[in-house]
């Protein structure tokens, strides 16, 4: 098992070459969105409005930060529960969505979207807020800033680690977990290059 | 008749989610660095590991340990003969929160109404709950818990029929269904007897007990062990990636109930299970 590096924006080849179980650092930039700013899109996808981005070949980080004390750029930033926004997440990956940051299981109708249109979703260490925080360089308000901790952001990452939880044909780590499948990777430490 | 100012509560509550906040209890980075060493899973080592080294970065660097600061709940135990003066205790409370989650750097994640769901700006109100009894004394324990965790809590009214073997089943089912989605390594909190809102509240009350104390009862003691176990069979592992560390600790607090009744529930709570107390 190598740990892959992976720059955003991501083709489709890129994505299908992931593999359930892959260990993957990644640079570029990634888009900040939860609850809140999910159904804000859903809604503009409904109404025939334009995307605050473009999600063509983006990722989405479900994470509402804390605020930036004096002298960060962010506060703690580690990844909340995904399967809240399993039914804002088909319309999104239909326009080209290319994956989804998060932690725990995602629902069949996800999971068969992610297999028609290629992407992946990627499994983020929970609780790990600030050592997560520490890999996000640069913040910039997108959208909907009257959210609040549910805003819509752009974020800069470097060297941010993820676990390939469900692949492009649907392998998913927790349905192996479940049926109690040996998943541990031939490796002593995991995300042990430094940012 | 002791009096107790609101300035006080207030100031000490501000302190107690900061410290809450900041500051991993040290029983469960002692538990999460021996089940660490246990565990066979390198995936579900290098996690802990992750994890252990995010509390200590959140001390060095004063930020929250997990982005999910929570709705903080409250329990204020107080003495008959204590006269709360200079307001009302319950606002003293939140503003107490209020100061601390500014002051942290917290996120506020309280919305003022759960159906038109507008954020409160201040992460208030708690939940909070008084238990008074004889005497003079007064201690506050805050206790924020994010919703990762707080959403994968269930509750059921067992037949009495269903016995000790119903809670077993039970207890295995809401871990197993959470899977990752509470961030395991979990501490579990079991409420048995009561009604439905004291075994729910009982539940909590088991969480706010360090997981390297046993229930002081013998047969709850063997079940708490027990039950860990068969939750650590199950193989989620940290954040359900696989491993033997799902559970650190399954805490158990019962109550007398009904002579129909067998109500359990459970609420978990994850790795990175928050408290704090102090005592005025």
């Amino acid at each position: 098992m190598v740990t892959r590096r992976l720059t955003t924006p991501l083709t489709e080849d890129e994505v299908r070459s992931l593999k359930v179980g892959d260990e993957i650092l990644i640079d570029g930039y990634i888009y900040a969105a939860r609850d809140a700013a999910h159904k804000r899109m859903i809604t503009s996808i409904e109404q025939g409005q334009q995307l605050p981005f473009d999600p063509q070949g983006q990722m989405i980080y479900y994470v509402g930060p804390c605020p930036a004390p004096p002298g960060k750029v962010i506060g703690s930033a580690g990844p909340t529960t995904s399967g809240r926004m399993d039914a804002y997440t088909p319309p999104l990956l239909e326009r080209g969505l290319r994956g989804m940051i998060g932690k725990g299981d995602r629902s069949q109708a996800v999971v068969d979207a992610m297999k028609k249109h290629g992407a992946v979703y990627l499994a983020a260490v929970g609780g790990a807020g600030v050592y997560l925080a520490e890999r996000i360089v640069s913040v910039d308000p997108v959208a909907y800033p009257e959210l609040g901790p549910e805003a819509l952001l752009r974020l800069e990452v470097r060297s941010f680690p993820c676990v390939v939880a469900i692949d492009c044909e649907g392998k998913n780590i927790y349905e192996q977990v479940r049926r109690k499948l040996d998943v541990s990777p031939n490796k002593e430490e995991l995300y042990d290059e430094k940012p | 008749m002791r009096e107790i100012h609101c300035e006080q509560i207030k100031a000490a509550v501000k302190d107690c989610v900061l410290k809450a906040n900041l500051e991993l209890p040290g029983d469960i980075v002692i538990a999460l660095q021996e089940a660490a060493e246990k565990e066979e899973s390198p995936r579900a080592r290098s996690l802990m590991k992750i994890m252990l080294d995010n509390a200590e970065m959140a001390i060095q660097q004063q930020m929250a340990v997990c982005q999910d600061t929570g709705l903080v709940a409250v329990t204020i135990c107080m003495g008959q003969d204590v006269h709360i003066v200079g307001g009302d205790i319950s606002e003293a409370v939140n503003a107490g929160i209020r100061d601390g989650y500014r002051e942290g750097w917290f996120r506020q994640s309280v919305v003022s109404d759960p159906l038109e769901r507008i954020n409160s700006g201040d992460n208030t109100p708690a939940v909070i709950h008084y238990e008074v009894s004889a005497g003079d004394h007064f201690s506050i324990t805050v206790f924020p818990k994010g919703a990762g965790s707080e959403n994968m809590g269930q509750l059921t009214m067992l037949k009495p029929s269903q016995g000790l073997e119903g809670v077993r089943e039970f207890v295995v089912k809401v871990v197993k269904e959470a899977g990752g989605n509470a961030c395991p390594p979990l501490v579990v909190g079991v409420g048995i007897g009561g009604n439905m809102e004291m075994a729910a509240y009982m539940a909590k009350k088991a969480l706010l007990r360090p997981v390297d104390r046993r229930h002081p009862k013998n047969e709850l003691a063997a079940l708490e062990i027990e039950l860990l176990g068969l939750v650590n069979q199950l193989g989620l592992g940290p954040q359900g990636l696989g491993g033997e560390s799902t559970a650190l600790a399954v805490n158990i607090e019962t109550y007398p109930t009904h002579i129909a009744c067998l109500p359990v529930a459970v609420s978990l709570s994850c790795h990175a299970t928050r408290r704090s107390s102090c005592e005025l």
